[in-house]
């Protein structure tokens, strides 16, 4: 295990051929093996389940599983052997994978699956998972776990890759710690603490997201009624939700991925139209306002997917401080770019929020996870908001920015700023709300206590269970 | 943009690569057809450098250079305005039938043709913005077929309603503009043959063309747009609305091609204005890279290469080696370009340290940090 | 001009939003929609009288010019399926055209066959070459090869054409014929039912006599391309590798599978299809090369596939759509005057399925379109000639229109790809 950053996903790629090794040695059950493709670590018995599934949504489960391996009739297809297999391995596992459906219907838990029946499909004996429970909920994890320790009483190996010290601690056999790219210590479980393994993590204690005193004041900022939006076959993504945010609050929003928050976050920011419902910003109704208006008014974003939504990656940084405020100063004068004025701002950005550049000409692309979501989030707190829609703010980002985002958020929120939090980092929600809320299929079903409420219960909250189930 | 001398140099390492490689073609070309590389080089140069050779090349590139702005301000926002070529020739078919049918003092009857082929190119090109917003229908395909029903329709409108016959010959025309609505030209030492006067306005439109894109916030919209719409929707860009007025623009540039030609030489539509313009200017466009300076070049020389291929034919060498030494140098550019622009992001992610940020994520999934060092392709 | 080109595609069309009920398109609706289009079509014929409206001369020549479409769309669809976006179709045509009327002159149609099919093979080389190994955009890279090949056509067309019996710079001197077959005793039979002008059945029988008479040896093997394309791109293993390329490389490379290659071939087969198609123009359509002679059909097979959703069965439809189209004006003008009426009818039709599900803007579209032809119908005597010749073009483009919306194109279309640099 290792923080974001030290290098884990890179010798999770050697080791599967997608990378080469510049010095060292690989030895696989006694023998010294190099592995130039994936290929060639599929036929050692290495199979890797990676963190961004490797799935194409258009095609169906046995493609997917069979690609690169195909059973053969002559120089077709054998797709009656290969569904025979699939099925058998998916029995034998307990995976419950259906060949003949399409991966673009499937959710998170079960494409997780079929990553994993997919490398059993190659007879792996050697089975990488790459930061697996990111998207789960821990109903989810505890289900992965079990088919875990099934695997390995088939006498697999799993190498399970992690930054979540309790998970690591509950069902590793044999714990590596790896810091900015070196291995720090190798431990067993029952002799290390969560803290200890913290500390080897990151060389100091890892930052604990938390809020101090209340600082919610009774002006409503950001409201929220009956809003209902559709995807486009119809269906409510986001049904009759309410809710409302005050200056000076961190209003929370927790849920499982695809239950509704990418759809709730668009329709507040005007990227999708609202079916039904209001959204008042300090009691104007802005509910047909075009993106622009409302982030002239004061709504500032920061998305999801930094590289997709937040960023021109190809321009210069200081482009990319006028993006999103391309119509006022400093970016702006009259119907013109202010080039200067960006420049100048995009340098007191990097200086304020530590973005770690060479100068603000270089593309956006260059900057690292952590700097490219400082320089957002110094973008989107500049020009005065009044609200902030943060959508995952330190996903994929190391330690010392989270940290540092964090901190800003906190001091934001004191300045009076009213914040919507979009999070799937339940330490995150949890330490930083001050109002929590779960969505589940696009309704509001709980709100719940972040000063008494347990990750356990918030699972539980997130995907309807009841407790004890 | 980054410091200007830095900029400069590598920027010219690519399309000097790419004239190099491409003029090596074209002559390995010519010796398998038997043809001497050496005496067409030479040839050409010769002759492209008389006087009134230049003139025509000054002229050609003039008309080339508004092509490949119309082009070149869709290709900022990635849209593929294939249909400049329809959108010029019916531009200059109304625009000189209305030019020739009223008789206004001199600015306003240039005035007037000028602004109904600008809104008869732009109104062309909004019927594929429309298709494309409305409907998804890609711009290239619809462009394209609006290209030939524009020569379809400009067929029909100046054989039934809008010509005369042009006297002494099988050609028909419109009604030839009168002197109000001529451009004089510019003459030029050693030759009777004169510069278009509209030069100057080509020129204008260029630094128009700078300033909107690059300096204004339209342009801005519009640049963020064809970079990632994804982060331009998020940014507060009308979409839509940003493809309607681009494609207007387009088109609106579009329609100038022809006047040039028009106000300056022909002073009529007939059956034989100069056709092709656009795809010239698609090349153009690809070849200058969408900036105005490149462009100006780009337009210089292939006007140069289409003037100078004149003389080919009394050597008896297949002036259409051009066409190839043309399309060639495109294609050579936009590689040469890509490859420079990979290298070059390389050594600046070298520079930071950082490696480049990891692809975006899955449903669900959070995305890498950052790898050390060199964490490129393998 | 960057990756994110589909992203803006797919966004532009997700941003038209509001609700989409899409229809699936089963068997029987297919089935019934065609039966629907042949009542609608004879009862324009009978109405109007135009034979050539459902005539075995028009199928004939429809097919004629649905071929080399199919094989242009056919050549998109296995370089789109890889992940290629290959707008260069109509160049490698152009070269298909060429190299097959000049080796087939010389040696014999079908050295002609295999030399226009070799000479798109090395468009879509070079088309690989610039887009899969340089990464250049997919559209700049298959315009720029447009014009090379317009360039290249011309100029090989001065060097080797001039002076030769028939030929000169801009034509080649005529080609042999390849051999016809005909179905004998059907053909005759349907003749006589043709002639009878009975309602439906005259048009069937005119339809299916012009699909099994005269039939050139390389229509049928061309005809045959298409399932021969389903079966090895959705049955067979490399089939599945390729089409994977185009849905989510970075998962194919990481089981092993070199999308490089996979790229490579599919846009090499793509100028093979292509060039295929060209010869068919230069040696079946007419017996020579011209300049010129492709006519954008290179594009129009583009949309044959993306009408026919990026699967052949589809693709076949909408070739055969176009090329009945291009037949048409081919043919009786009088013909083209009777479609006037079926447009309008059919535009009729839309409305009212719009009306019936409340989306008032498409019935609006759909009742003023309708109406207009209809009114162009009975107001006028014959179309024009100019316009006549636009038909295609103007078919591919409503059909686009109507149909655009309800696609889904393969997941990793146009994004260039690099290997390891993940997705």
């Amino acid at each position: 295990m290792g923080e974001n950053g030290a290098g884990k996903s890179t010798l999770m790629k050697i080791l599967y051929g997608m990378q080469k090794p510049d010095e060292g040695t690989i030895i696989v059950n006694g023998v010294p093996m190099a592995f130039a493709t994936p290929a060639a670590a599929i036929s050692a018995g290495i199979g890797m389940v990676h963190q961004h599934f490797m799935l194409a949504e258009n095609l169906t489960v046995l493609e997917n599983v069979v690609l690169g391996s195909e059973p053969r009739r002559g120089i077709v297809l054998a797709r009656r052997a290969a569904r025979a297999r699939i099925e058998e391995i998916s029995a034998s596992y307990g995976l419950g994978i259906r060949p003949d459906a399409l991966v673009a219907d499937l959710g998170v838990g079960d494409r997780q699956r079929v990553e994993i029946g997919k490398v059993l499909f190659r007879g792996a004996r050697i089975l990488i998972l790459d930061e697996p429970t990111a998207v789960l909920v821990p109903q989810e994890v505890d289900e992965l776990f079990a088919n875990l320790r099934e695997l390995k009483s088939e006498g697999l190996t799993v190498i399970f890759i992690s930054h979540k010290l309790d998970e690591v601690l509950k069902v590793a056999d044999a714990i590596t710690v790896i810091r900015r790219g070196t291995t720090v210590a190798s431990v067993k479980p029952a002799d290390v603490t969560a803290r200890d393994l913290a500390r080897l993590m990151v060389g100091s204690e890892l930052p604990v997201p938390g809020l101090r005193e209340s600082t919610r004041t009774d002006h409503t900022q950001l409201t929220v009624v009956g809003l209902t939006a559709l995807t486009s076959d119809g269906r409510p993504a986001v049904d009759d939700v309410s809710l409302s945010v005050c200056r000076g609050e961190i209003v929370g929003i927790a849920g499982v991925e695809g239950n509704g928050q990418a759809e709730l976050v668009e329709s507040v920011m005007g990227m999708r139209p609202a079916e039904r419902g209001r959204i008042l910003l300090d009691g104007t109704d802005i509910t047909d306002w075009s993106t622009r208006a409302r982030r002239e008014a004061g709504i500032a974003y920061v998305p999801a997917d930094r590289q997709r939504h937040g960023l021109l990656l190809e321009s210069p940084l200081w482009e990319n401080r006028a993006l999103g405020h391309q119509t006022r100063p400093p970016n702006a004068k009259g119907p013109f770019i202010d080039r200067a004025g960006a420049r100048r701002d995009c340098e007191r950005i990097a200086r304020t929020y530590d973005v770690r550049t060479p100068s603000v000409d270089v593309p956006a692309s260059v900057l690292s996870g952590g700097n490219q979501q400082k320089l957002i989030v110094g973008r989107e707190m500049s020009d005065g908001p009044t609200v902030l829609i943060a959508a995952h703010p330190t996903r994929g980002v190391d330690v010392g920015a989270q940290a540092a985002i964090w901190d800003q958020l906190r001091a934001a929120r004191s300045a009076g700023l009213a914040v919507l939090l979009i999070s799937a980092d339940l330490d995150e929600l949890i330490g930083m709300s001050d109002t929590l809320w779960v969505l589940l299929r696009g309704r509001l079903v709980a709100q719940v206590d972040p000063g008494r409420v347990t990750p356990h219960e918030l699972g539980c909250a997130m995907t309807g269970a009841r407790d004890g189930q | 943009m980054s410091p200007l001398p830095k900029q400069v140099l590598p920027a010219l390492v690519a399309p000097a690569l790419a004239l190099a490689f491409a003029t090596l073609i074209s002559a390995l070309v010519l010796l398998t057809s038997g043809a001497d590389p050496l005496l067409t080089f030479n040839s050409m140069l010769d002759f492209g450098v008389r006087p009134d050779q230049v003139v025509n090349t000054v002229n050609q590139a003039t008309t080339y250079y508004l092509a490949a702005l119309a082009v070149a301000v869709g290709f900022r926002m990635n849209l593929f305005n294939i249909g400049v070529d329809g959108q010029y020739r019916l531009a200059a078919l109304l625009a000189a039938y209305l030019g020739g049918a009223v008789s206004l003092p001199a600015p306003l009857h240039i005035a007037l043709i000028f602004l109904v082929a600008m809104a008869v190119g732009a109104a062309w090109a909004s019927i594929a913005a429309v298709l494309k917003v409305r409907r998804g229908v890609s711009e290239v395909i619809s462009t394209i077929m609006l290209n030939a029903i524009a020569t379809a329709l400009g067929a029909y409108l100046l054989s039934t309603w809008l010509s005369v016959p042009v006297a002494g010959s099988n050609n028909i025309g419109t009604k030839p503009i009168g002197f109000s609505g001529q451009i004089p030209g510019l003459p030029f030492p050693g030759t009777s043959n004169r510069i278009f006067g509209l030069v100057f306005a080509a020129v204008l439109v260029g630094v128009g063309y700078h300033v909107l894109v690059s300096r204004t916030r339209f342009g801005f919209d519009l640049r963020a747009t064809g970079l990632s719409t994804p982060a331009a929707v998020a940014s507060g860009v009308h979409v839509r609305r940003m493809v309607l007025v681009t494609m207007g623009i387009s088109g609106g540039i579009a329609g100038l091609i022809g006047m040039p030609q028009l106000l300056g030489s022909s002073h009529s539509y007939s059956l034989d204005f100069p056709a092709g313009l656009g795809f010239a200017g698609i090349g153009i466009a690809l070849l200058g890279r969408n900036n105005p300076i490149g462009i100006a070049f780009g337009s210089l020389l292939f006007g140069f290469l289409d003037q100078s291929s004149q003389i080919l034919d009394l050597e008896g060498i297949p002036k259409e080696i051009v066409a190839i030494m043309q399309a060639t140098l495109v294609l050579s550019v936009v590689s040469a370009y890509e490859m420079v622009r990979r290298i070059r992001l390389r050594q600046q992610q070298r520079q930071v340290g950082a490696g480049p940020a990891a692809a975006p994520p899955a449903p669900g999934a959070p995305p890498d940090a950052g790898r050390s060092g060199s964490g490129g392709p393998a | 001009m960057t990756p994110s080109g589909t992203d803006f595609r797919r966004s532009v069309s997700t941003r038209l939003g509001g609700k989409n009920t899409t229809a699936q398109a089963t068997p029987a609706r297919i089935a019934l929609l065609v039966v629907g289009m042949l009542v609608l079509l004879a009862a324009v014929r009978a109405f109007t009288g135009a034979h050539d409206v459902t005539s075995s001369g028009t199928v004939r020549a429809a097919l004629a010019t649905a071929v080399p479409i199919a094989m242009a769309g056919l050549g998109g669809l296995w370089a789109e399926r890889a992940g290629v976006v290959n707008i260069g179709l109509e160049g490698m045509l152009i070269l298909g055209t060429w190299f097959g009327a000049w080796a087939g002159y010389q040696w014999g149609p079908w050295v002609g066959v295999f030399a226009g099919v070799a000479g798109g093979c090395l468009g879509g080389l070079l088309h690989a070459l610039v887009t899969v190994s340089f990464g250049v955009d997919h559209i700049v890279s298959g315009v720029a090869i447009n014009l090379l090949a317009l360039g290249l056509a011309r100029y090989l067309s001065v060097i080797a054409f001039t002076g030769t019996e028939g030929g000169g710079a801009t034509q080649s001197p005529q080609v042999d014929e390849i051999r016809t077959v005909s179905v004998p005793w059907l053909s005759d039979w349907l003749g006589t039912m043709e002639k009878r002008q009975w309602l439906l059945a005259s048009d069937l029988a005119g339809i299916v006599r012009g699909l099994c008479t005269g039939l050139s040896l390389l229509t049928i093997v061309c005809v045959l391309l298409i399932p021969l394309s389903f079966f090895v791109l959705w049955r067979t293993p490399f089939g599945l590798r390729l089409r994977s390329a185009g849905e989510n490389p970075a998962a194919a490379e990481s089981l092993g599978v070199n999308v490089y290659r996979m790229k490579y071939a599919a846009v090499v087969a793509s100028g093979g299809f292509a060039g295929l198609g060209g010869v068919f123009l230069s040696e079946v359509a007419s017996s020579i090369y011209r300049e010129g002679q492709t006519g954008g059909r290179g594009f129009i097979g583009l949309a044959a596939m993306i009408f026919g959703n990026w699967r052949p069965g589809g693709l076949a439809a909408g070739a055969g759509l176009f090329g009945y189209a291009d037949a048409l004006q081919l043919r009786q003008s009088s013909a083209v005057h009777a479609l006037l009426l079926f447009v309008g009818l059919l535009l009729l039709a839309l409305m009212a399925r719009d009306l019936l599900r409340k989306r008032w803007a498409g019935a609006a579209i759909g009742a003023v379109s309708g109406v207009g032809f209809l009114l162009w119908f009975a107001l006028s005597a014959e179309v024009p000639g100019q316009f006549v010749s636009a038909t295609p073009y103007v078919t591919t483009l409503v059909v686009l229109a109507v149909a655009s919306q309800r696609l889904r194109m393969p997941a990793a279309n146009g994004v260039p790809y690099r290997r390891g640099e993940g997705r």
